[in-house]
């Protein structure tokens, strides 16, 4: 099965994930109509490849009759935002303990490693549940529960990665030639971790679309009657029986994004990681 | 013994960052005495809900007070049941535990026999087959799998029930349903370690004197491959809780998610911090039982 290689799952990663972003920014060009204008006379309007859809509603009305295409198009909007922010604060946050940690050493390391350790033991969705149950769902909650959720794979990856480097000729030269101790860990350092970094962190952006898309299912994310497509899903879960597709269409939305992002992560650890290719 | 000993003097650093994880949200969730009494209350009223609640105390002695409800399991009354927050969530733990118990464990027999199967056809038909299930199954989020289930086999063919508890046949499509969201992670790790393994001196010698491959893997390769997906198990637990709420809403499961999100939703304070903490301390303790079946099975790391 060689042809499935790397360069072929980048290549269907890329062209998802990009398309996926141009429809979220160029939201208000693509969509066929305002997806927040509701008409009880259109309501639940199958898609065009039913029998009684017509073009008008490509993929059919929901039940308060806005246009599902439409919504399920500025849903994108949301899951991209959160999940690309998402990943920065946690790789920001996460990689620069690590760091620390590693290139400190002695006492240093002890509390940031033992706090990472601690913190492994409160369970994400447990976090998130609670602050969005207190702050209440907005963006900004959502960005920063599900970042600071997921810093620890970061500080645990960068630290064991700085101790090593921190012993490497290169170091002890920029050392020896007199660098600071910020020079070398963000000059030196950190650019030998980038490859793995950002394996870890596409791979993140994935998992942390489907997190904000189940806390929207939940009810705990943006409230109605914003378009995310958690809230959209959630809405067709109560429509199963007359209007399958609002649910489905959904949900394919979220997997073709998320898809996209795995097929890409993976691609890009088998070029990038030389280690793990090598064990294939 | 000795692994025994150092592994419980390891048990307070969760256990501390739980307790204070669950004051600071107790404290987050605002005052308490407004939601008890609603808008109408006189001052009067208030103060002595206060005294009692110990609100008027500066913090540190909050946190006593606190410590001392946690030990003796008092978590207050909520507001939805009427009743002891603690009995509301000790009734439902049992639920969410026979699922998670039986969706661990469909999770890792079909993630270690998937492991197996890709690493022994490596590069082959079924290699191919298994890691494109394994991408597909981590894109698909849980709660659209769970929709499409009901839809398939409780609408369409109607075999099975779409929601509640019951018998076996409510168990089926929640249990497939957690289950799926776990078994790539395994599926992953369980083929680079025997991968891995394989290539081991032993092994190497367990062949060279006529070990066929067949005994090779059951003898000597898996024993020392199924490690890394124990201690998987360790590090998912979180998350599988998370798949457990998810699921628990779509099929309406009485388990402790299902009772958590709802709580929410009616700000039933005094249920959340109950559910937080059990379903905290449960995770704490199940990790302390993973490390001990690791070096129960692999005596590199009782020996270290």
């Amino acid at each position: 099965m060689k042809w499935f290689g790397p360069r072929l799952k980048i290549q269907i990663g890329v062209v998802l994930v990009v398309g996926m972003c141009l429809t979220a920014i160029f939201a208000p060009l693509l969509a066929p109509h305002d997806p927040y204008l509701q008409n009880l006379m259109l309501r639940l309007k199958p898609p065009v490849w039913d029998d009684r859809g017509s073009w008008t509603y490509p993929l059919g009305t929901d039940n308060l009759g806005r246009d599902l295409l439409s919504r399920l198009v500025y849903g994108s909007r949301l899951s991209i935002v959160v999940g690309l922010l998402a990943m920065m604060v946690a790789l920001t946050f996460g990689t620069t303990l690590g760091l620390v940690a590693g290139y400190g050493g002695g006492r240093v390391e002890q509390v940031i490693m033992r706090f990472a350790d601690g913190y492994q033991a409160i369970p994400e969705i447990l976090l998130a549940i609670v602050v969005v149950a207190v702050f209440g769902g907005s963006v900004t909650v959502l960005i920063l529960v599900l970042g600071f959720a997921g810093w620890e794979s970061y500080t645990r990856v960068a630290f064991n990665l700085t101790r090593s480097l921190r012993e490497r000729p290169f170091v002890e030269a920029a050392v020896a030639s007199g660098a600071g101790d910020r020079y070398v860990m963000w000059r030196h350092i950190l650019p030998q971790m980038s490859p793995v970094l950002t394996v870890i962190a596409t791979l993140q952006v994935g998992q942390l679309v489907l997190q904000e898309t189940a806390l929207s299912f939940l009810g705990l994310g943006l409230p109605p009657p914003t378009a995310t497509w958690g809230n959209i899903l959630a809405e067709g879960r109560d429509r199963l029986l007359v209007a399958p597709w609002i649910a489905n269409l959904a949900g394919i939305a979220i997997v073709l994004l998320v898809l996209g992002i795995n097929l890409l992560g993976n691609g890009l650890r088998e070029t990038l990681d030389p280690r793990r290719v090598d064990r294939r | 013994m000795r692994y025994l000993l150092r592994r419980l003097m390891l048990l307070p650093v969760p256990l501390i960052f739980v307790i204070g994880f669950v004051f600071v949200v107790l404290r987050l969730t605002g005052d308490p005495v407004a939601i008890y009494l609603g808008l109408d209350a006189t001052p009067e009223q208030e103060a002595v809900l206060r005294a009692d609640l110990h609100l008027d105390e500066p913090v540190p002695v909050q946190f006593g007070y606190f410590l001392l409800d946690l030990v003796r399991g008092d978590f207050g009354t909520s507001i939805q049941f009427k009743r002891r927050a603690m009995e509301v969530v000790r009734e439902r733990l049992g639920s969410t535990l026979q699922l998670l118990a039986l969706g661990l464990l469909v999770a890792v027999v079909l993630g270690v026999l998937g492991g197996v199967a890709s690493a022994v056809w490596k590069d082959r038909v079924p290699d191919f087959v298994i890691s494109v299930l394994a991408v597909a199954g981590q894109s698909m989020p849980s709660f659209w799998l769970g929709i499409l289930l009901i839809q398939l086999f409780a609408l369409e063919l109607q075999w099975l029930p779409t929601s509640g508890k019951g018998g076996w046949e409510h168990m089926v499509l929640p249990v497939i349903t957690l289950a799926t969201f776990l078994v790539p992670n395994f599926i992953l790790v369980m083929r680079v370690s025997v991968l891995e393994v394989a290539r081991e001196q032993f092994v190497v010698t367990a062949r060279a004197r006529g070990a066929g491959p067949a005994r090779a893997l059951w003898l000597h390769i898996l024993p020392n491959a199924i490690n890394p997906v124990v201690s998987l198990i360790g590090l998912q637990l979180g998350r599988l809780m998370g798949g457990a709420v998810v699921t628990e809403s779509i099929f309406a499961w009485p388990g402790v998610g299902r009772l958590m999100v709802s709580a929410i939703f009616q700000r039933d304070v005094p249920i959340v911090v109950a559910a937080v903490f059990i379903v905290a301390l449960t995770i704490v303790l199940a990790n302390l039982v993973v490390d001990l079946v690791q070096a129960a099975i692999d005596p590199r790391i009782r020996l270290r």
